[in-house]
C-alpha cells in the first residue's frame, strides 16, 4: 500500500496546475511553512465529518474484524477465547469454504472466458449508425439499474420447476433439456452465472461502445488504406485501443465476481448441497446462522484479502498507466 | 466526465459518428439481427413478471407461459393498497435521500479542500479516501454489522444510510476532484478580488459550477443505495423497516403459493428503479460508465 499511495503521490504532484501555481505564489507571501490557522480551520471543518465518517465506516469495522478473528466468539458474551490463527486454518481445512472459493472463480473465470468476448463482439457489431441505437442502449442496460434481489426473484420464478423456461424448452422441441436449473447441483452454478450476464452484460456492452466512440474514425480509414482488412483493423488497431476499458471492465468484473451475494443467497441459498455456496454466502452463513461472529470475521478478513491484494496488484500493473492517462487528460 | 467531453472538439465527434465502423451491408443486418435478440433476452423477463401479475396463481400453474386470459386486477390492487409495499417504498427512498445526501455534502467539501487548497499530506489523504474503491460493502458486512450494533445502531436506517454514504464517499471524491480542480485559478482569484472569503467562493462558484458532476455523484450514490441488500438484510429483523430489495426477496418466500401476488409484488417494485431510470437515463449511463474510467 505505501508504494501505491507514494506513486500516486507523485503522480498527484505532477498534477500541480495552473491553480495550484497560483495559490502557491499567494502564500509565498507569509512565512514558509506555516500554514495560517485560518487555513487550518477551513481544511478541519471541510474534511473532518468525511474521514470520520470514512474511518468510523469504512476502515475501522474491517481493523476491528481482524481484531476479533483471533477469537472464538459467538457474538455475544465478553471477548476471552483467544484461538490465535486457528480461524484462519479452520477456514482453509473445511472444504465448503474452499468450494465456495473455487465458485468465486468460476464466475470470475466464466465471465471472463463468455462475458467479455461476448460483450466485445456485440459492442464491434453494433458501433454503427443504426436506427434505434439509443433505444439498444438504453434496454441493454436497465437490468444493471434494477436491485440484484429483483433480479433473483424475477429469474427463481421464472426457473421454477414446470415453469416459464420449461415449458419454453418444451414448446421449442427440447424436452429432454428440461432441468431442475436451481435444484441440481451440477448446473446450479452455471444458472447463477446466467442470471449474473443478464443482470450484468449490458453494463460492459455500454462501457465498451463508450470505449469504441473514443477512438477516431480516421484510424479504421487509414488501415483500410493501408490495405488492412477489416477484421485485421478491428484485431490490431481498435482491440488494443480498447484496452484500457477492456481493463476497467476485467477490474470490476473480478471485484463483482469475489463479493457475489445476493443471487445465490435468495435463489438458491447456496444449496443445492453447497453447489452455489460463495465466500460471501458462506460468511453471512457463519455469522448468523450459526452465530460464530469470531470465524465469520476471519473469513471476512479473508475476503478482504482476496479484493485487496487482487486491487492493488491489478491497479499496479495493468491499470497504472490507464489510471494515470486519465487522470492528466481530465485535469486538462 | 463534463470536462473530458468538453474538451472534444466537436467536428472530430461528427466524424467518429460517420465512420465508426466497417459499413458493409450483411455487417449492418447482422447488427440488427443481434440488436432485436439482445432486446428480446432483456425485455422477455420484465414483461413475464409484469403479465403475471395480471394473471391469477391457476393461470400460471396451467400455463407458465401463456398470457393473461382474462386479465385480473386484483392482485396488483391487493399490493398497491396494502401498507407493507408502501412501507417498504418510504423506508428505500428515506436511506438512499440521507445516503445519497451525506455522501454529496461531506464528499463535495472534502473534494474541495483536497482539490483546491495546498498542504501537507494531501495527497496522501486523497490515496487514503481511495481505498474505498478497492473493496465493496459487502466484503466489510459482518464487521460493519459489529460496529453498527455497539453503535446502537440496528433496526434503525441511520444504521443503513451512514455506511453507505461512508462507503460512497470514495467514489464520490474521485470524481469530483479533479472536476473542481479543473476550474481555473482565475474565478478563485476573481471572487477574492471582490472580497469573497474561500468558503464563499465554494459556495457561490465552484458548488454551481460543479453542478453536472454533483448530479453524477448524487445518481451514483442514490442508485446503489436503492438496491442494497446485505446491509438491510443484517440490520432489519422487523419487517416495518424493510426496504424494497429486501422486502422482494422476503414477500417471495413468505407468499410462495400465491404465485401471482409475488408477480404483482415484483413487477410494482421495479416500477420506482425503471422510471427513476427512464427520466434520468442519461446521467445514470452517463455517471455509471464514465465514473468507471476515472
Amino acid at each position: 500500500m505505501s508504494t501505491q499511495s507514494r506513486a500516486t503521490a507523485q503522480s498527484g504532484e505532477d498534477l500541480l496546475d495552473a491553480a495550484d501555481a497560483t495559490r502557491v505564489g499567494r502564500q509565498l507571501g507569509r512565512p514558509k511553512g506555516r500554514p495560517s490557522w485560518r487555513q487550518r480551520l477551513e481544511l478541519s471543518v471541510l474534511l473532518g465529518p468525511a474521514f470520520i465518517l470514512f474511518v468510523g465506516f469504512v476502515i475501522l469495522p474491517i481493523a476491528v474484524g481482524v481484531y476479533y478473528s483471533i477469537y472464538k466468539w459467538n457474538g455475544f458474551g465478553p471477548l476471552k477465547d483467544v484461538v490465535g490463527f486457528d480461524n484462519y486454518r479452520r477456514a482453509f481445512s473445511d472444504s465448503v469454504f474452499i468450494s465456495a472459493i473455487k465458485h468465486n472463480l468460476i464466475i470470475a473465470g466464466l465471465s471472463l472466458l463468455i462475458q467479455l468476448p461476448l460483450s466485445i463482439a456485440i459492442a464491434l457489431l453494433i458501433n454503427r449508425k443504426m436506427r434505434g441505437r439509443g433505444f439498444l442502449r438504453l434496454v441493454v442496460f436497465a437490468p444493471y439499474v434494477l436491485s440484484a434481489a429483483v433480479t433473483a426473484v424475477t429469474w427463481s420464478l421464472m426457473l421454477q420447476p414446470g415453469g416459464f423456461v420449461d415449458s419454453l424448452v418444451k414448446n421449442s422441441g427440447g424436452g429432454s433439456w428440461v432441468h431442475a436449473w436451481l435444484g441440481d447441483p451440477k448446473i446450479a452454478l452455471s444458472t447463477i452465472f446466467v442470471v449474473a450476464t443478464w443482470q450484468y452484460m449490458g453494463f460492459g456492452i455500454v462501457l465498451l461502445l463508450a470505449g469504441l466512440q473514443g477512438i477516431p474514425g480516421e484510424l479504421r480509414e487509414a488501415a483500410a488504406l493501408d490495405g488492412a482488412t477489416p477484421w485485421q483493423t478491428t484485431r490490431m488497431v481498435i482491440l488494443p485501443l480498447l484496452g484500457p476499458t477492456i481493463r476497467i471492465w476485467i477490474f470490476l468484473s473480478m471485484i463483482g465476481s469475489l463479493q457475489l451475494f445476493d443471487l445465490p443467497w435468495i435463489m438458491t441459498n447456496g444449496g443445492p448441497a453447497n453447489a452455489t455456496t460463495t465466500m460471501a454466502t458462506y460468511l453471512i452463513d457463519k455469522g448468523f446462522r450459526s452465530y460464530e461472529f469470531g470465524y465469520g470475521s476471519a473469513v471476512a478478513v479473508i475476503l478482504f484479502l482476496f479484493c485487496f491484494i487482487f486491487a492493488v496488484l491489478y491497479q499496479r500493473f495493468a491499470l497504472r498507466r490507464d489510471t494515470e492517462g486519465s487522470l492528466t487528460r481530465m485535469a486538462g | 466526465m463534463a470536462a473530458i467531453q468538453a474538451t472534444q472538439p466537436a467536428p472530430r465527434h461528427h466524424r467518429v459518428a460517420k465512420v465508426a465502423g466497417p459499413r458493409s451491408p450483411s455487417g449492418t443486418a447482422s447488427a440488427y439481427a443481434v440488436g432485436v435478440i439482445i432486446i428480446v433476452i432483456t425485455v422477455v423477463p420484465l414483461l413475464y413478471v409484469i403479465l403475471g401479475g395480471f394473471r391469477t396463481t391457476a393461470q400460471i400453474n396451467e400455463d407458465p407461459a401463456g398470457l393473461p386470459s382474462p386479465w385480473v386486477w386484483t392482485n396488483y390492487k391487493a399490493v398497491i393498497t396494502s401498507s407493507v409495499f408502501w412501507h417498504f417504498l418510504l423506508n428505500s427512498t428515506v436511506i438512499a435521500v440521507i445516503a445519497t445526501g451525506l455522501a454529496v455534502v461531506l464528499g463535495a467539501m472534502a473534494a474541495f479542500a483536497l482539490s483546491r487548497y495546498v498542504f501537507k499530506g494531501r495527497e496522501g489523504l486523497y490515496a487514503f479516501f481511495t481505498i474505498g474503491l478497492m473493496f465493496p460493502l459487502t466484503v466489510a458486512a459482518l464487521p460493519l454489522y459489529l460496529q453498527l450494533r455497539r453503535l446502537g445502531l440496528l433496526e434503525n436506517l441511520w444504521g443503513v444510510a451512514i455506511p453507505e454514504a461512508a462507503f460512497s464517499l470514495s467514489i464520490t471524491i474521485v470524481i469530483l476532484r479533479p472536476f473542481m480542480r479543473a476550474i481555473p485559478g482565475e474565478l478563485e482569484d476573481a471572487a477574492v478580488v471582490d472580497g469573497t472569503s474561500r468558503l464563499g467562493f465554494f459556495w457561490r462558484v465552484l458548488l454551481p459550477l460543479s453542478a453536472p458532476a454533483l448530479t453524477t455523484v448524487a445518481v451514483l450514490a442514490f442508485v446503489t443505495s436503492w438496491n442494497f441488500y446485505i446491509l438491510p438484510l443484517l440490520v432489519f429483523n422487523d419487517q416495518i423497516h424493510f426496504t424494497l430489495p429486501l422486502g422482494v426477496a422476503t414477500f417471495q418466500s413468505q407468499y410462495s403459493v400465491d404465485t401471482a401476488r409475488v408477480f404483482a409484488f415484483t413487477s410494482l417494485s421495479m416500477l420506482p428503479t425503471l422510471i427513476f431510470f427512464v427520466i434520468a437515463q442519461r446521467r445514470i449511463v452517463g455517471g455509471l460508465t464514465g465514473a468507471v474510467k476515472g
